[in-house]
């Protein structure tokens, strides 16, 4: 078995536990894919035409989808390219990613759209630019939504921000309507939240830092909520990180809104006194806030309140995040983490079913892009993420595929993690 | 608050806060600053406690009076010291950081005091480097040096800290002075309260150990120690304060508050003071002010927490 990057006409995944709960298949048995379609599952005579793949012990499910990274291209290639950052999505089991369009120039017009995809032929992975709701990111007028549609662009964001004013999203969520697209915010307040580090508490107090509140998302999505029921556009919130959000959103839902969520590893795993080492890897936005809020999202991933787990990978070169804290940029890598992290707090604590991690990664954020369902069923294009789920490891940030290494998870140790990924003909092995 | 945080004064390697510091090792210093302070009463007020050892004074943050404190107590204990300003320079302020980093490991020098902007500096250093890091100031977070004068100067003026009353009064949500000071006393058995305009008394602030005064009258009426903190003028441009002469009104210390309260109360003040906005004339150089004495103790106090940090090392290294 070849490890790395490979192309074949047939590939034989052999012995692996399949699982793909959309179509009720949960078994030991090998998948034959030929010509990058799935021809069969069941038990398969050996052959010797095709890359074989033994996957004893592992797990086979419907490729992962992350709906939620930066990939820094174009603009700011010292931290990340497209190339690296799949290859992060690659050894995180990610087939598919939507890349968040602050980048520079931002994701607001058809020629950027194109580059960034061209950046990631020949590899498993799929690459899905969100564009810019408004032009340049500069919160001022609408970004020609309709043209970059045309490009395939099913999601909107001005990420990194939020949607400048009410105004522009009202307009956003109207237009966007038409074409069945989704508004993907990222909810802060500026006026509560500027200056703000980390989440403001009493850990805040204690660490003399400044602090970012709570308030100054859940106002936000109210904000955005209000106007969705108002205008019948999709809403979507960018992790979401704080228990009053989770409510709000609850209670959108319940009233039939049409609001959707998404929450990071991280959030759901870490919580703000970490920062009491001032180590700028633990500064993210929004910020890592209480252990009742991560109780909260748990609580909101498991009733559906919140659809999907996204990752908001945010590399930074290492001499830009080894300064004083106030001076760092926010965020933390992701991509390479997320499915073992889960399934080391979650699934192997039987506080998440493997069923819904699957919902959350693969199915749901597929069906908030817009994107057709991916299956394990013969006929279908090959799109598969294999997985050790006993498998122990630590995170070394040194022995990363990203370019930057900004990850809060670094000498954790994780049980499950992801061993390649299958998409058409192409696969990736580790 | 470290994890590794030292229990016994040997364990102390570096001086990054109050917060967390063992009361033991508090009351060691203050004892040692007491000794030092003999010292400086002497003709030639200098020992020889640290000779060969070499202190590097980095100030990104203008601080006349705590540098001046520092450098006098270096010389005292017979230190080299090479001292930096950069306060005012306009490098990236990551790249300066950076550079500090590899500068002072490759100076090789035994400790590094520090004044910075940023919250949480001292230990971003403390983490990356060799030598001994002492925090003398760190954005709103800390001022251990001062806090410490601060409790050192009430323990001579009041003869205790545990039960003692202190109310601390002004910009609790920016202070480090405010920080320490909470820390430090409250470990060491004071009882703490906090007085001020509610948008500069930061959120949370219960969970430090400290009961908010709701004003100043009725803070003082309970006290037997006011810390009156300097304002930041630019508070007023945040919006965090109408006006000066609000502020003036509701929290600046005048005689007639005091006359009020009926009872003597020691006044502290860190410096330099605006005279007529947080506090008058009249109370700064009135009969309880201790604010002079709180410089000379400066100095002692500083003496003991660098010789209690590279004393030690020395000692062990000549056994
Ligand atoms: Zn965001």
């Amino acid at each position: 078995m070849k490890v790395g990057l490979g192309e074949a006409d047939r590939i034989v995944v052999r012995g692996a536990r399949v699982f793909d709960p959309q179509v009720g298949l949960d078994r030991v048995t090998d998948i034959l894919i030929e010509d990058g379609v799935i021809s069969s599952i069941g038990d398969l005579s050996p052959s010797q035409q095709a890359q074989v793949i033994s996957g004893k012990g592992w797990l086979v499910v419907p490729g992962l989808y992350d709906m939620h990274v930066h990939l820094r291209e174009p603009g700011q290639e010292h931290k990340e390219t497209v190339r690296t950052g799949c290859a992060a999505a690659m050894a995180g089991g990610f087939t598919g990613v939507a890349c968040m369009p602050n980048t520079d120039p931002p994701i607001d017009s058809p020629g950027v759209v194109r580059f960034i995809r061209e950046q990631a032929t020949g590899l498993p992975v799929e690459v899905y630019p969100v564009g810019c709701v408004t032009k340049g990111r500069a919160g001022k007028t609408l970004a020609d939504m309709a043209e970059l549609a045309v490009e395939g662009v099913t999601a909107f964001s001005d990420d990194g921000a939020p949607v400048a004013t009410a105004g522009l999203m009202r307009r956003a969520l109207e237009y966007a309507a038409k074409s069945g697209a989704v508004i993907v915010e990222h909810a802060e307040e500026p006026s509560l939240t500027s200056g703000g580090v980390m989440h403001e508490s009493a850990a805040s107090t204690r660490f003399g830092l400044p602090g970012w509140p709570a308030v100054g998302e859940e106002i936000c999505i109210a904000r955005d909520i209000a106007l969705a029921e108002y205008t019948g556009g999709r809403l979507h919130i960018a992790h979401v990180s704080t228990a009053g959000s989770v409510a709000l959103i609850r209670e959108a839902k319940r009233r039939g809104i049409a609001v959707t969520a998404e929450v990071t590893p991280h959030h759901l795993t870490l919580t703000c006194e970490l920062l009491s080492t001032y180590d700028s890897d633990y500064k993210v936005n929004p910020p890592l806030r209480e252990s009742r809020d991560s109780e909260a999202l748990l609580e909101g991933l498991l009733d559906g309140t919140i659809d999907a787990i996204a990752t908001d990978h945010a590399p930074h070169a290492r001499d830009e995040k080894e300064v004083e804290l106030i001076s760092a940029p926010f965020g933390m890598l992701g991509l390479e983490t997320a499915l073992g992290v889960i399934l080391t707090k979650f699934v192997q604590t039987n506080r998440l079913p493997l069923e819904r991690l699957i919902d959350a990664m693969t199915v749901q954020p597929r069906r908030i892009m817009g994107l057709p369902p991916v299956r394990i069923e013969p006929g279908a294009r090959a799109n598969l993420t294999l997985i050790a789920p006993n498998e122990d490891w630590v995170v070394d940030r040194s022995q990363q595929s990203s370019k930057s290494i900004n990850t809060p998870f670094h000498g954790w140790e994780l049980r499950g993690r992801a061993k390649g990924v299958i998409l058409g003909q192409q696969y990736y092995l580790a | 608050m470290p994890d590794s945080a030292p229990r016994d004064s040997r364990e102390l390697r570096h001086m990054l806060g109050l917060d967390g510091l063992a009361p033991a090792i508090m009351t060691e210093i203050l004892d040692t600053a007491g000794t030092f302070l003999e010292v400086l009463d002497r003709p030639i007020p200098k020992v020889p406690s640290l000779r060969g050892v070499t202190v590097a004074n980095l100030f990104f943050e203008n601080s006349t009076r705590t540098r001046l404190s520092f450098e006098l107590a270096e010389k005292r204990l017979s230190a080299d010291t090479v001292s930096f300003s950069a306060a005012g320079s306009s490098v990236s302020k990551g790249e300066t950081l950076l550079d500090t980093v590899r500068n002072i490991e490759a100076m090789k020098v035994d400790a590094v005091v520090i004044r910075h902007g940023a919250s949480g500096v001292p230990h971003f250093l403390s983490q990356r480097i060799d030598a001994a890091v002492i925090n003398a100031g760190d954005g709103t977070h800390e001022h251990p040096t001062q806090g410490l004068l601060d409790i050192f100067t009430l323990r001579k003026e009041c003869g205790r800290i545990e039960g003692l009353k202190v109310l601390i009064l002004g910009d609790i949500a920016h202070s480090r002075v405010a920080r320490s000071n909470i820390f430090g006393l409250t470990a060491l058995g004071a009882e703490v309260k906090v007085c001020g305009p509610a948008t500069l008394i930061p959120r949370n602030v219960e969970s430090l150990g400290v009961e908010v005064a709701s004003d100043l009258d009725e803070g003082l009426k309970w006290c037997d120690a006011v810390n009156v903190l300097r304002l930041q003028l630019e508070r007023m441009n945040q919006g965090l304060i109408p006006s000066l002469r609000d502020y003036q009104r509701q929290f600046g210390l005048t005689r007639e508050h005091l006359e009020r309260a009926d009872r003597e109360i020691v006044v502290l003040h860190p410096g330099p003071m605006n005279r007529g906005v947080e506090i008058d004339s009249d109370v700064a150089d009135g009969p309880f002010s201790v604010i002079l004495e709180q410089v000379t103790h400066g100095v002692a106090v500083r003496m003991a927490v660098l010789f209690m940090i590279l004393g030690h090392e020395r000692e062990e290294g000549r056994g």
